[in-house]
């Protein structure tokens, strides 16, 4: 029989059985879904976490201390005190593959206003900083070369703080707030990045020049960390190599010596996060694969008895002259087709699904190849649920098949 | 006779079945030939081993021994797949309950033979099974399905089946068994026309009668051929079909 024919008798015996069929596709619809679904928040959480990253700054690196050990004795990297100006000062001189460089260090604590205040952060950094970051100042302007040098009381500060300690206050360039009691004069006010992916408000907070942040706030001699930004990102590698053998070599290390620091960049953070997303993605979509499973099973099951019921249309067809291959891909066929259909019904409501999720704010995207695969695990569902039932009925005895009742 | 064509020969032909630790001899060497054009009936008793002889003989079951001749072709060592071809395109089944397929017209079940016979077109399978309906005197109820039928209008459906692929042998398994007098006589008419026709047709039954409307008389007790008669007085089913009262149905 060809498989046009085969098409036409499959499609009759589902049609008789509109509803059985429709039950047994059930299984494959909502797990087809599932998986569409799982995919789709899983990609898009994993794009809403790499645009966030890239948020962070270009092509950014970021120098930290760690990785010391004394006496066996690994040290908590905020304690570490090897980051220092003159760490600063040869990275400036020596940088090939670098562009931008900004110390850091950060204080956290109350901001006050007159008689508003809120909690914040003050971080210490360099100009450069605003390029790193791709942060501009929206409002006034950044601090100066000058203002670093001289340590000045002057700060840059984000959306929120000007929303939280002046309200009501139409010119915020000029004024002074204080940061432990520390008065800082603003100079400029950043344009507004928002919340980032983890619920962190961006806004919420205060940029000083960095020796301000360290002579005058926290009075310490060593940076928390140096950030810095590569050439281009084919070049962070490189970038990678040069920071490593200056920090090296200023601080001393021998060959074969493990490094007082750790260099992590963007692209290797953006690579973690995926890879966690990743995994979270293949679990969920693991999980909901097994129903699929569940579901082929459902349709070996109503093969089975499909096969049992047309028992003597079955003898019959083998009496006028239907060979083994010809009942077992009329078998095949239809349960391919419970199969398939259901997994385009599932790919369908799916979208619907995903659509849904959208709609509820949730991060998502259907990753085309998860609509290829899902078709083409419904297809494999089919023969492989299907075999055993077309099978049994391809080795019939028609002697026996024709009389059954 | 003599110069006819032999359609079918079986030759010491043997059945033996395994119940448990017994073995049962459903055949014990059949010998025969049939003709072309013949219009045999096969009789006997349940248990004479008729449906056996008749599974033989439509290429269901192979013997244990001897050899089946079916228009000179032995059947004895072929596979199933063979053995299915050889159904294909030499024999014509009817069966005792029609065995038509559900909720199907009566041109899709009779096309169902050369679905499984790549020769044909879609074009030419409806043609010839229309033509076949035709034959039967069901030109006018070509799209109608199984279920809206009478049993009478099935078995020649099944009929149409059996002549669609224009076999070597029509086999005919008790294809009056499930039909009230006057249908049955209405089948035999058929019979009787397709005979005329030319047709050769092998009908088993456990009903005497039929016999004086075929043209030979093949009686099998306990596996064993006992009689085996030319029928020189060949009845006409049409006859008896007008002698029938008439109020038998409405």
């Amino acid at each position: 029989m060809n498989y046009l024919n085969l098409l036409k008798v499959a499609i009759k015996a589902i049609a008789s059985n509109k509803f059985r069929s429709f039950l047994s596709m059930l299984g494959i619809i909502i797990g087809v879904a599932a998986v569409i679904i799982m995919m789709a928040i899983g990609q898009g959480s994993k794009e809403s976490v790499r645009q966030n990253i890239s948020q962070m700054g270009t092509n950014l690196l970021m120098v930290r201390p760690g990785a010391d050990m004394r006496g066996g004795v690994r040290q908590d990297p905020s304690a570490m005190q090897t980051l220092k100006q003159e760490d600063y000062d040869a990275i400036v001189q020596n940088k090939k593959y670098v562009t931008y460089v900004s110390p850091e260090v950060s204080a956290g604590g109350q901001v006050i206003y007159g008689a508003n205040n809120t909690t914040t952060t003050v971080y210490g950094e360099s100009i450069e900083y605003f390029d790193i970051k791709q942060w501009d100042v929206e409002l006034g302007d950044s601090f100066s070369d000058e203002d670093i040098r001289k340590a000045a009381k002057v700060c840059v500060v984000g959306k929120t703080i000007i929303d939280e300690l002046m309200p009501n206050v139409s010119e915020p360039i000029g004024k002074t707030i204080r940061f432990k009691s520390i008065p800082l004069r603003i100079v400029g006010v950043l344009k507004s990045k928002g919340f980032n992916s983890w619920g962190m408000d961006q806004d919420n907070v205060i940029i000083a020049p960095y020796t301000t942040v360290m002579k005058r706030i926290l009075a310490q001699t060593y940076f928390s960390g140096i950030n810095c930004s590569s050439i281009t990102e084919e070049l962070t590698d490189n970038a990678i190599d040069e920071l490593t053998d200056i920090l090296r070599q200023r601080h001393k290390i021998k060959d074969g010596e493990e490094d007082d620091f750790t260099i992590r960049s963007q692209q290797e953070i953006m690579e973690t996060m995926s890879s966690t997303m990743d995994s979270i993605t293949i679990i969920l979509v693991v999980a909901a694969a097994f129903s699929l499973i569940v579901a082929g099973i459902g349709i070996m099951n109503i093969m089975l008895v499909s096969v049992t019921e047309r028992t003597k249309e079955i003898g019959l067809r083998m009496s006028v002259g239907a060979r083994g291959i010809d009942i077992s891909s009329q078998f095949l066929i239809e349960s391919i087709m419970i199969s398939v259909t259901g997994g385009v019904l599932g790919i369908l409501l799916g979208w619907l699904g995903t659509v849904l999720c959208a709609n509820f704010g949730l991060p998502v995207s259907i990753p085309l190849w998860s609509i290829f695969l899902s078709f083409a695990v419904c297809t494999l569902i089919g023969i492989l649920f299907g075999f055993f039932p077309a099978k049994k009925a391809a080795t019939m005895d028609p002697i026996e098949a024709i009389r059954y009742e | 006779m003599e110069e006819k064509k032999v359609v079918i020969e079986l030759d010491n032909v043997r059945r033996d079945f395994k119940v448990g630790e017994e073995t049962v001899h459903a055949l014990r060497g059949v010998t025969f030939k049939i003709y072309e054009g013949e219009f045999v009936t096969i009789m006997g008793s349940s248990g004479s081993g008729k449906s056996t002889l008749l599974n033989q003989l439509g290429c269901l079951d192979t013997p244990t021994s001897g050899e089946y001749y079916l228009d000179g072709i032995p059947v004895r060592k072929m596979k199933k797949n063979e053995r299915a071809l050889l159904r294909n395109r030499k024999i014509g089944f009817v069966f005792q309950n029609y065995n038509l397929l559900p909720k199907t017209t009566a041109v899709e079940n009779v096309e169902l033979p050369l679905m499984y016979n790549s020769r044909y077109s879609a074009r030419e399978r409806k043609e010839a099974a229309i033509e076949a309906l035709k034959a039967v005197g069901l030109g006018d109820r070509l799209y109608h399905k199984s279920n809206q039928m009478s049993g009478g209008q099935m078995q020649r459906v099944a009929i149409a089946r059996a002549l669609v692929n224009n076999p070597t042998i029509i086999l005919a398994d008790e294809a009056t068994g499930n039909l009230d007098t006057r249908t049955s006589y209405e089948m035999l008419v058929l019979f009787q026309k397709l005979f005329k026709e030319g047709r050769t047709i092998i009908f088993v039954t456990h009903n005497p009668e039929i016999a004086r409307y075929s043209s030979r008389n093949i009686t099998l007790r306990d596996g064993k051929i006992r009689e085996d008669v030319i029928n020189t007085d060949i009845q006409s089913a049409a006859e008896a079909l007008a002698a029938l009262p008439v109020n038998q149905d409405d």
